[in-house]
């Protein structure tokens, strides 16, 4: 394969009718998955557990070979030579468990070394990674003994390693307290204003979803159920607002607001959040806002809509994605 | 595909076109594999060099008392088969450990994710394993020649046999590990190919009944046994040294190209 013939350089990734089912499970993991990703994207996949987002990232780094369908990088086909994705992606799993006994210098100097940098450049590029996200303190201890934030910190360290083109990133951020999160972000962005890095970032954090993503794609069921800009997406549902209440104590019994608002409500103890239609939200809300029912409130808040009513609104079936 | 999606934006880079970067040259590759796991057993090694060395020592010295007056065939085989052994616990045995937890945590991800070979992962992680065992191995021989009283002066054989009988050892540890479905039985599978190399490598194979001594040649690491037997001898068949060497050595390249396709295999789950 030549290295740049025919390549269309500003597609990161040309996906096409990808496919995935493991035996003995009663639906597809992927199925009819399409995507095309430009080059220097911040480009996510949303969805809760079990969408189908790990095995799509899996088949996008050429560690599972689809059942059907294709995928090229950068006009590379991967079922023509899957040694590609090597070449080109940095991928982050979600679990380094090869890297765990490892003290975090040494993890990321070898990450290095095994995508081609030679030893002392490797360890100039362990160093100046271990400054950008803060690992010095713990630069020397291997990574068993850190928490879990620290190590999935260290694993960022271990991916950013010897600048790929391309960054493919599963729940980069699980566990990491707010600060190495926003350390984490910039150094993604950083990597793309400045060379041109195209990240592909799992994450079932609607927030990180809406601030870091120039695109996402929504899974769920191993399908992608839309695909825009986070600002577009909602525009899709921007006829309806998010009332999320919490009760005093039990609510008032009989009242017709409360009789509604119960029929559509997702309850978390005394805790009901619901989607509402606007003008039906405004009615709701005056009610609410008038004795009996402000007493028995504690607190009510009105948002727009999320990146998650999107997805409940497109049919998405579970209802665990993270807001936090 | 919904009626939300769009065409995605123009990237950050305008027209520019990836190059492919090469592949890891496989030196460079090994280096860096070497280099993380010595890393990250540097803490466990000496321990688990001193029980494997005592472990062979303990048994040469045993085996003292019980043979003695069999004359120097039977001392030799016997110092031969436990150098073989540290090896084979540390290569055979924990290597198979090893890659068993690598393949159920899916941590071979990791390696598969590099511009790296599957053999280089494999003989990297063998290399690294069967380096430490390296110094138990020569003390092993040391101390067992000088109990038994056998010759010195062709005790060099014990390096290269050494060498070989860890890439075998290696090999067959990685292959068991990688093949075994589960980690438990990848356990128990490198812990019964230690005893197989400890009990048919340390008894001599004039004392074995015909049928096992037809299974033994197929044992990994036997017939490196044999080779340093046969060096510790007087009158030393050098054709059969070399040719013994020169089978281990194809073995060895054989089990660590196997261990590769199934690493790849078992990535692809």
């Amino acid at each position: 394969m030549s290295d740049a013939g025919g390549v269309d350089g500003t597609t990161a990734y040309r996906v096409r009718g990808l496919e995935k089912s493991y035996r003995g499970a009663s639906v597809p993991a992927v199925s009819g998955v399409d995507l095309d990703i430009a080059a220097g994207e911040v480009f996510g996949l949303l969805g809760p557990n079990g969408a189908g987002k790990t095995t799509l990232v899996r088949q996008l780094v050429g560690l599972s070979v689809p059942d059907a369908g294709s995928v090229a990088i950068f006009g590379h086909d991967l079922s023509a030579d899957r040694s590609v994705a090597a070449r080109l992606v940095a991928y982050l799993a979600q679990d380094e468990a090869a890297l765990a006994e490892l003290p975090v210098r040494l993890a990321v100097e070898t990450s290095a070394r095994l995508r081609g940098t030679r030893r002392r450049e490797a360890a100039r590029h362990a160093t100046g990674l271990i400054d950008e996200l803060g690992l010095g303190p713990i630069a020397d201890q291997p990574m068993v003994r850190l928490s879990g934030g620290q190590r999935r910190l260290a694993c960022v360290a271990s991916a950013l390693a010897a600048d790929r083109p391309v960054l493919v990133l599963d729940e980069p951020t699980t566990g990491l307290d707010p600060v190495a999160r926003r350390s984490v972000w910039a150094a993604v962005r950083r990597r793309r204003d400045d060379h041109g890095v195209t990240v592909i970032l799992v994450t079932h954090n609607v927030l990180e979803a809406e601030s870091v993503l120039d695109r996402v794609a929504v899974l769920d069921a191993g399908r992608v159920i839309a695909c825009d800009t986070p600002v577009r997406l909602k525009a899709a549902v921007d006829d309806s607002v998010r009332i999320q209440l919490v009760w005093r104590h039990d609510p008032p019994h009989g009242d017709p607001a409360v009789m509604a608002l119960a029929r559509d409500a997702t309850r978390d103890g005394r805790r009901w959040t619901a989607r509402l239609e606007r003008a039906e939200a405004r009615d709701v809300l005056a009610r609410m806002t008038r004795p009996p029912l402000i007493d028995a409130l504690d607190d009510f808040t009105v948002s727009t809509p999320t990146l998650e009513d999107v997805y409940l609104a497109l049919g998405g079936r579970a209802d665990d994605l993270e807001h936090r | 595909m919904n009626e939300l999606r769009t065409e995605p934006r123009q990237g950050a880079t305008g027209n520019r076109i990836a190059v492919l970067p090469p592949r890891t040259p496989l030196p460079r590759a090994v280096a860096a594999v070497v280099a993380g796991q010595l890393g990250r057993v540097r803490v466990a090694a000496v321990p688990l060099l001193f029980v494997a060395t005592l472990q062979s020592l303990g048994i040469a010295v045993l085996l003292r008392g019980v043979v003695h007056g069999r004359g120097t065939a039977t001392g030799a085989s016997i110092v031969a088969g436990t150098t073989v052994l540290v090896v084979a616990f540390v290569a055979l045995n924990l290597l198979s450990q090893r890659f068993g937890l690598l393949r159920s945590t899916r941590a071979l991800d990791y390696y598969a994710a590099m511009p790296i070979s599957a053999t280089a992962v494999v003989l990297g992680t063998a290399a690294a394993y069967a380096s430490f065992t390296l110094p138990g191995a020569v003390v092993t021989a040391v101390v067992g020649t000088a109990v038994y009283g056998l010759p010195f002066a062709q005790l060099w054989v014990v390096l290269p046999a050494v060498l070989l009988a860890a890439v075998v050892l290696a090999g067959t540890g990685a292959v068991l590990g990688l093949a075994m479905p589960r980690p438990e039985l990848a356990t128990v599978a490198g812990q019964l190919g230690m005893t197989a190399v400890l009990f048919l490598g340390i008894v001599p194979p004039s004392h074995l009944p015909e049928l096992i001594r037809a299974v033994r040649v197929a044992v990994p690491g036997t017939l490196a046994v044999d080779a340093i037997a046969d060096a510790l001898r007087p009158g030393t068949p050098w054709g059969d040294v070399v040719l013994r060497l020169a089978i281990t050595a194809g073995y060895g390249v054989l089990m660590l190209g196997l261990a590769g396709r199934l690493l790849r295999r078992a990535v692809n789950r």
